[in-house]
């Protein structure tokens, strides 16, 4: 069985009285795209750090396809790439100069690969150009034009379309998805919902330093799925008459409303009928749709609801407002 | 893996895109050129440093009086400009992770460093010497050279005497290089290595000159900048030359050995 491309196992780091990074486990499978969540400050630029071999670890260790680029070194870095915050080149130099460069630091025929790179990112035009007078969004195409020329098999990027203009930022999705499509695995941090929404197959959510969720996104989305809401001329019998029901649970009483989740539609369909039967009038009966946004704000900002190292089945459910 | 002489020659192709690199170097050229033109404004001759009677009677002794006075300041500072600098700017920058995450590890991009920065200490201070000797010879002429003990030596003989001497003085510069990349790799700042680098070598020259630290005064890094007076001797003094060609490893060898380790296993954050 070949290793995982990334497999990280209770990485933390601690600073004086911080603890950026408290034991975390990341796995990426091949083929990925994962991405990395959490609010500003939470780790994930830390945790990046410590994959690339760029900061020690207080504890814990990283393997990108089972080589430890601490142990190891450069070498451990063969198939990978990415940045870790921005991109940054050396400002004084072109932007194929700055290429030519990191490909010389590559070594093998690196080089060769310059002028495919640029016309991915589409800088072909603009690399004889000083870096210094490069826009935001050019630095960060030139970054991934810099990854690119290692031929990897992991792409490590750290918030790619931060900073960019709406446009900047549907170009740098689609050039993630064209590299996913070519089998390349993508790890990507991010705290821009809807980018991880579209573009990824995994995620993992970092809080405070701690992983509070790891796994496919559709099982993430999967949590919050079965929620229904509904208002009734009578909300306190209506609740009152859910919770006696099979195939519901969570049945609450809320300012205006019933909540409840359901195990599956026919159990909806029947509590309506016996609403009706019971003479309680539906005003309306909406299923709740959690997006990747809010499920995010409800582990990140909530006490720790969800706890990563259960099984789903054990995990607590998420209250989506 | 991209080994070390790769790393070089792109530090080098930096270092021409920089415009602070042809400062050092112009500063080198520059203080010889002043000196001369001093020479030739005004009468009179820096008759109490050595070499500085024989100015006008002879062009090779202005390089050599360029070697005594650059050793107070002004060629730490050049050495330091770029040894200060070359590991704080890419931290300063950022780029040192930009370099780190490539295919070539952390000691080939130290040594390449190194290496780059030794090369410029010792392209500066000969920048200085090929000046000084024709801006000297074209005031004073290409004529023979007093010594230190009162002989005199062939036009010749004393140009390779100087190249000589330009040679043993490197060891205590290249010792401030150590120093400048040491401090480069610890402060992470570029102002402060290249300062503290010029503060170290003239912290040192002060410990000289104290009373009662007479004693010290031979195992400073500083005090070996006049071993090579020992070649303009009749009969040649080679004693404190020997005696910089063990001292001055006692800086630079720890000095690069702890700028290396440090090097090799600090965080690389910020940027």
């Amino acid at each position: 069985m070949t290793a995982p491309p990334v497999e990280a196992r209770g990485l933390t780091k601690v600073y004086g009285d911080l603890t950026a990074a408290d034991q975390i486990d990341l796995r990426v499978e091949t083929g990925e795209v994962y991405g990395f969540l959490g609010p500003n400050g939470a780790g994930k630029t830390t945790c990046l750090r410590m994959l690339l071999g760029l900061i020690r670890p207080t504890s814990g260790d990283a393997r990108l396809f089972g080589r430890d680029p601490l142990a190891e070194g450069a070498s451990a870095l063969d198939g990978v790439a990415g940045f870790v915050e921005a991109p940054r080149f050396y400002p004084y130099l072109t932007g194929r100069k700055n290429l030519e460069l990191v490909a010389a630091l590559d070594g093998g025929d690196a080089r060769s690969r310059i002028d495919d790179a640029l016309e991915t990112v589409e800088l072909a035009d603009r690399a004889g150009d000083k870096v210094g007078g490069y826009s935001h969004g050019m630095r960060q195409r030139l970054g991934i034009a810099g990854a690119l020329l290692r031929e990897p098999r992991l792409l490590l990027l750290d918030e790619p379309a931060t900073g960019l203009d709406p446009a900047g930022m549907r170009d740098m999705r689609l050039l993630i998805r064209r590299l996913s499509a070519d089998g390349i695995t993508v790890l990507l941090s991010s705290h821009l919902m809807d980018e991880v929404q579209e573009l990824c197959t995994s995620v993992g959510i970092v809080r405070r330093g701690r992983m509070v969720y790891q796994g496919p996104l559709a099982d993430l989305l999967a949590t919050a799925a079965g929620r229904y809401r509904m208002t009734t001329s009578d909300d306190d019998r209506a609740a009152a008459a859910g919770a006696q029901r099979r195939g519901l649970r969570d049945v609450t009483r809320r300012d205006g409303h019933v909540s409840f989740i359901a195990a599956d539609p026919q159990a909806v369909e029947e509590l309506s009928l016996a609403l009706a039967a019971d003479g309680i009038a539906l005003r309306s009966l909406v299923p709740v749709s959690a997006t990747l946004e809010e499920l995010f704000f409800a582990i990140t900002e909530g006490d720790g609801l969800a706890d990563a190292s259960a099984p789903p089945a054990e995990r607590p459910t998420l209250e989506v407002a | 893996m991209p080994g070390v002489l790769v790393v070089s020659r792109w530090e080098a192709r930096k270092l021409v895109s920089q415009k602070r690199t042809y400062l050092g170097l112009a500063a080198a050229m520059a203080a010889p050129l002043l000196f001369v033109t001093a020479l030739a404004l005004r009468d009179g001759a820096p008759e109490d440093a050595p070499f500085g009677a024989s100015v006008r009677s002879s062009g090779l002794a202005i390089p050599l009086l360029m070697l005594v006075f650059g050793s107070i300041w002004l060629f730490p500072l050049i050495a330091a400009l770029v040894a200060g600098d070359i590991v704080a700017s890419e931290d300063q920058n950022g780029t040192l992770k930009t370099i780190l995450t490539r295919s070539t590890g952390r000691g080939r991009i130290f040594f390449g460093k190194a290496v780059v920065a030794a090369v410029y200490a010792i392209l500066a201070i000969t920048l200085m010497v090929v000046t000084a000797i024709l801006a000297g010879s074209l005031e004073s002429g290409f004529n023979p050279l007093k010594t230190l003990t009162g002989t005199e030596v062939s036009a010749l003989r004393a140009t390779a005497l100087v190249f000589v001497s330009l040679g043993v003085y490197l060891l205590p510069l290249l010792g401030v290089v150590a120093i400048g990349l040491l401090l480069s790799t610890v402060t992470r700042n570029s102002a402060a290595a290249v300062v503290g680098t010029l503060m170290c070598s003239l912290l040192m020259q002060l410990i000289g000159v104290l009373p009662g630290l007479e004693g010290v005064r031979p195992y400073l890094l500083t005090s070996q900048f006049d071993a090579w007076q020992g070649l303009l001797r009749e009969p040649i003094d080679t004693a404190p030359i020997v005696h910089a060609a063990w001292v001055c490893p006692l800086y630079l060898v720890p000095a690069i050995a702890v700028a290396w380790l440090v090097f090799e296993r600090r965080d690389v954050a910020g940027g």
